[in-house]
Order: structure tokens, then C-alpha cells, then sequence
């Protein structure tokens, strides 16, 4: 049903922190699906390699024969970058009491670190 | 305002919210170790070898072994809430799905355990 | 006039143990607010007790200071909900026998809410949650207007009935650990009552109430430990509840209509 009265300001407020929470739970379920592919993939690669005794010259090896292998690793840290920092929050938040602004704003820093480390190591991955 | 004690919590469903919650925080600690690791190694032939003589140790192995746990039970455990979430609830199918969910992890972590 | 003692019921005669002394044990019972201490009684063990009969028992016969609310006293309003041993339940409900692991019974008031005094808590905390989870019914026609039809089997109305009986006791709110570590999460109860008015086909609260549930501190926070699911006297599902709000909220979201 549409919501017919005029919104007054501290609903304008509640509204944008819906929103807000609501993206930050979407985006956590949409990363988690990607993980969960991801991590599915790379855990069978891992229990491949150690039953074959692969050394890690061959993984390597096998890595850069594959374009799709940088890519799928690529996909693999974006998703963790937005996934790690929104579980981080939830523990922040409910074990240590922090919350708010600043928080958010250290969560978003790791998410950066994360970022960047992981598309450093993809990018070492490449050669 | 008194609070629960572990009285209230001795139940499957707050054991797996343990697990699921441990796994994360174990799991976002290790990750930028893990890439660090991983760029040093990958950018340096000598660097690998080194580094694969390092993971021969048993001490790393069991390392290693509990990691993959951790991301057995973090994913297992994730993807029994994305179905509770997402595809429907059933009471009566929780404490086998978080069964499931426990062998499913306990079996990967013995496949990487006993092949490294 | 105080009315005299001698005017209240008698209970009924307790059994005699061999030497004529009617076996008791300890009980422990929270004294105080939120400071305070467990204080020990000793209290008649009986046939079919209740934990609510100690109670009373003690209040009636070794201490009338003690606070403690209760009304039905057969499981139908929720009043007596208390911490037994640890977990939340209705005192009128819960057999000492049942609950009694070893000899020792620990009465404390509900978790997770402000101790009036001693078995009493203040209920507004939860009440106010109810409200800021837009818990109430909007109404949309008027006596003008045809019934609306609604039919049972529909998949709304089931989920409706299968989540609306509750009547407030805080059972569940006592056992969610959530709420104990996030004050400004809205717990079970609250979400749980408005899962069943967005399925409402009557309900004109529309959007305002997923927005309320989608805020810091809704439906999101919940991470399905099944306390109160396992806690509920009714045996109701907020879990379930809870996650059918995320599911709305999610499909609201990419929709645009949130």
C-alpha cells in the first residue's frame, strides 16, 4: 500500500538509515553467494593440488597458462573486500561496543587494505 | 539488567552461530597474511622455495589444517544462512541442517588433512 | 482494615516425611535490582510444583517482601515469565522436578531488562521496541466498506497464523543474546509481531514499516541462533519471522521501494 502522509524529518532520517542498513545486508548476502562459489572453487583446487602433490611451481604454472584463473581471483578479493569489513562490523558492534561514524570509516580502511593486498597478490599471481 | 550465561546458550543454534563467528574473525585476520605471503612468494623463485620448505613443517601443516577448516565451516555454515534467508524456514530442519553443515566441514578438513 | 490472616486460604496439608518433618530444599531466589544478591530459602518439596508455586510460597510464608508478578497461573498470559535455572520460562508452567538439575533452583528475574525489584522487571523497554518495530495494526477500511476477503490457505495468511499468537511475555527477549549485546536491536517479539502485519493484506502501514524493520537495529542484526525459537512457550518461530523480513526487505531494496 503507498504510504500517503508526508514524510517528517526524523523519518527522512530513519529512511536513509533503512536504506543504508538494508544495502550493507544485500551486499553482504551478494558477496557471500560469490564466496561461496569462490570458495567452493578454491578449495577443491587446494585438496586437488595436496592429493596430486602439486609443487608450487605447477600451480603456478598451471595458473598463468589460464587467463580465468587471475580473473576468477580477482572476483574472489572484491568479494571478500565488501564481505570481511560488514562481518567485522557485526562483531565490532555487539563484542567490543564500537559502532557508529568512526567505526565505519576503519571498516571501509580495511576494506581498501584488503583490496589492494589481495589485487597485489593476484597481480604477483600473473607475473 | 542481568544477561544470559551459558546456561541459555548450551543449544545448536548458538553453537553454530560460535563457530560461524570464530571461522570469520579467524578467517579476516589470516587474509592479509595470507596475501602478503602470497606476493612475497609468487614475485621471488627463491622466496617459493623457501616458503614451501617452511609449509613442510608439522606445525604449519596443522596451521594449514585448521585454516581449511575454518573456511569449511565459515562456508558451510554461511550457505545454510543464505537458505534460511533466502530460500524458506522450516523449524523442524534446522539441527539437521547445522548437522549437515558440521560433517560437511569436519570431511574437508579431513580430505586437506590426510592428502597434505 | 487489614484483613486478618486468618481470613487467606489454608493450603492444603503437606506430606510428612518418617519423623513427621516435611522434607524441603534450597532455593535461590534474586533479591535487590539491579545490584543485589541471590538469597537462599528453604522451601517445601511437593508433588506437581510449580517453580511459581515457590514462589509464592515463599512470599506467602517466609518472606512478604519478596516482588514477584504472576496472574493466570496456567499458562495463559505470560505474567510469571522468569530466569529458572539460567533460562526464561514461565514459572506457572514449569514443573520442579523438571528444572531442579541436583537439588538447587535458581530464580532470577528475565535477562535483558531493568530489575524493578527483585523477580519484577520493567517492561516498557520491550513494549517501546513493539512500538519502533511500527507493531500495531493500520487500518485502511472503513465501516463502509465490504469485508475484507482473506482466505486461509493463502501463503500469507499461513505465515500469519503460524506467528501470531504471541502475547508479549519476553521469554524470547530474555533469551536473545543479541539484545543483550545490542541495546538498540528490537529482538524477536517486536519483529516477530510485524512480520505478521506485512503480511496483512489490511495493513496499510506498507513501506513505513519495512523501513522501520530495515533500520540500525532491525531485522539485520538477528543471527539465527534459534533462542527464542527454542525458548518460546507458544511455540512460535521469530527466527523464521526475522528472516522473512530480511527476504522483504532484500526484494524492497533492489526494487526501489524502500
Amino acid at each position: 500500500m503507498i504510504d500517503a502522509q508526508p514524510l517528517e524529518a526524523p523519518a527522512e532520517a530513519a529512511m536513509r538509515g533503512a536504506r543504508y542498513a538494508a544495502w550493507r545486508f544485500v551486499l553482504q548476502r551478494a558477496s557471500a553467494a560469490v564466496l561461496a562459489l569462490c570458495v567452493v572453487v578454491h578449495l577443491a583446487t587446494i585438496i586437488y593440488a595436496v592429493r596430486h602433490a602439486l609443487s608450487a611451481q605447477a600451480i603456478v604454472g598451471r595458473m598463468h597458462a589460464n587467463v580465468l584463473w587471475p580473473a576468477f581471483y580477482t572476483l574472489f578479493v572484491v568479494a571478500v573486500a565488501v564481505h570481511a569489513p560488514l562481518g567485522l562490523r557485526a562483531v565490532a558492534d555487539e563484542w567490543l561496543g564500537l559502532r557508529g561514524r568512526a567505526t565505519d570509516v576503519v571498516l571501509a580502511l580495511i576494506a581498501l587494505v584488503l583490496l589492494g593486498g589481495g589485487l597485489y597478490a593476484v597481480g604477483s599471481l600473473a607475473g | 539488567m542481568r544477561a544470559n550465561d551459558l546456561r541459555a546458550r548450551g543449544h545448536a543454534g548458538f553453537l553454530a552461530f560460535v563457530a560461524h563467528r570464530v571461522s570469520g574473525i579467524v578467517l579476516a585476520l589470516f587474509l592479509p597474511v595470507h596475501f602478503f605471503a602470497l606476493s612475497q612468494a609468487l614475485s621471488d623463485p627463491r622466496a617459493l622455495d623457501g616458503f614451501l620448505e617452511w609449509t613442510r613443517r608439522p606445525a604449519v601443516k596443522f596451521a594449514e589444517t585448521m585454516l581449511v577448516l575454518a573456511l569449511a565451516v565459515h562456508l558451510a555454515g554461511g550457505v545454510r544462512l543464505l537458505f534460511v534467508e533466502f530460500v524458506g524456514w522450516r523449524a523442524e530442519w534446522q539441527k539437521t541442517a547445522i548437522a549437515v553443515v558440521a560433517g560437511a566441514s569436519l570431511a574437508c578438513a579431513l580430505l586437506f588433512a590426510l592428502n597434505a | 482494615m487489614a484483613t486478618p490472616v486468618e481470613d487467606h486460604p489454608r493450603p492444603h496439608p503437606p506430606a510428612r516425611g518418617r519423623n513427621g518433618v516435611e522434607p524441603t530444599f534450597p532455593v535461590r531466589i534474586w533479591r535487590g535490582s539491579a545490584s543485589g544478591a541471590f538469597q537462599q530459602f528453604d522451601v517445601p518439596r511437593r508433588a506437581s510444583q510449580t517453580v511459581l508455586d515457590v514462589v509464592t510460597h515463599v512470599q506467602r510464608h517466609l518472606d512478604p517482601t519478596l516482588a514477584y508478578r504472576y496472574a493466570c497461573r496456567v499458562g495463559m498470559c505470560g505474567s510469571c515469565a522468569m530466569s529458572v535455572n539460567g533460562k526464561a520460562r514461565w514459572t506457572c508452567r514449569t514443573h520442579v522436578d523438571a528444572v531442579a538439575t541436583g537439588a538447587t533452583l535458581e530464580i532470577a528475574p528475565l535477562s535483558n531488562l531493568p530489575i524493578v525489584r527483585d523477580l519484577v522487571v520493567d517492561m516498557a523497554p520491550f513494549f517501546d521496541k513493539w512500538a519502533a518495530a511500527r507493531g500495531q495494526f493500520k487500518p485502511t477500511a472503513t465501516r463502509h466498506d465490504e469485508f475484507a476477503k482473506v482466505s486461509p490457505s493463502s501463503p500469507a495468511r499461513r505465515a500469519i497464523d503460524a506467528t501470531i499468537e504471541c502475547i508479549g511475555c519476553g521469554v524470547c527477549y530474555a533469551s536473545c543474546d543479541v539484545v543483550g549485546w545490542k541495546p538498540d536491536y528490537l529482538g524477536p517479539a517486536a519483529l516477530n509481531r510485524a512480520w505478521t502485519l506485512v503480511n496483512d493484506v489490511r495493513d496499510g502501514d506498507g513501506v513505513a514499516r519495512l523501513r522501520a524493520v530495515a533500520a540500525e537495529g532491525g531485522c539485520q542484526s538477528c543471527h539465527t541462533h534459534q533462542s527464542c525459537t527454542r525458548s518460546c512457550p507458544k511455540h512460535l518461530s521469530p527466527t523464521g519471522s526475522i528472516a522473512g523480513l530480511k527476504r522483504l526487505v532484500a526484494q524492497a531494496l533492489v526494487k526501489g521501494k524502500l
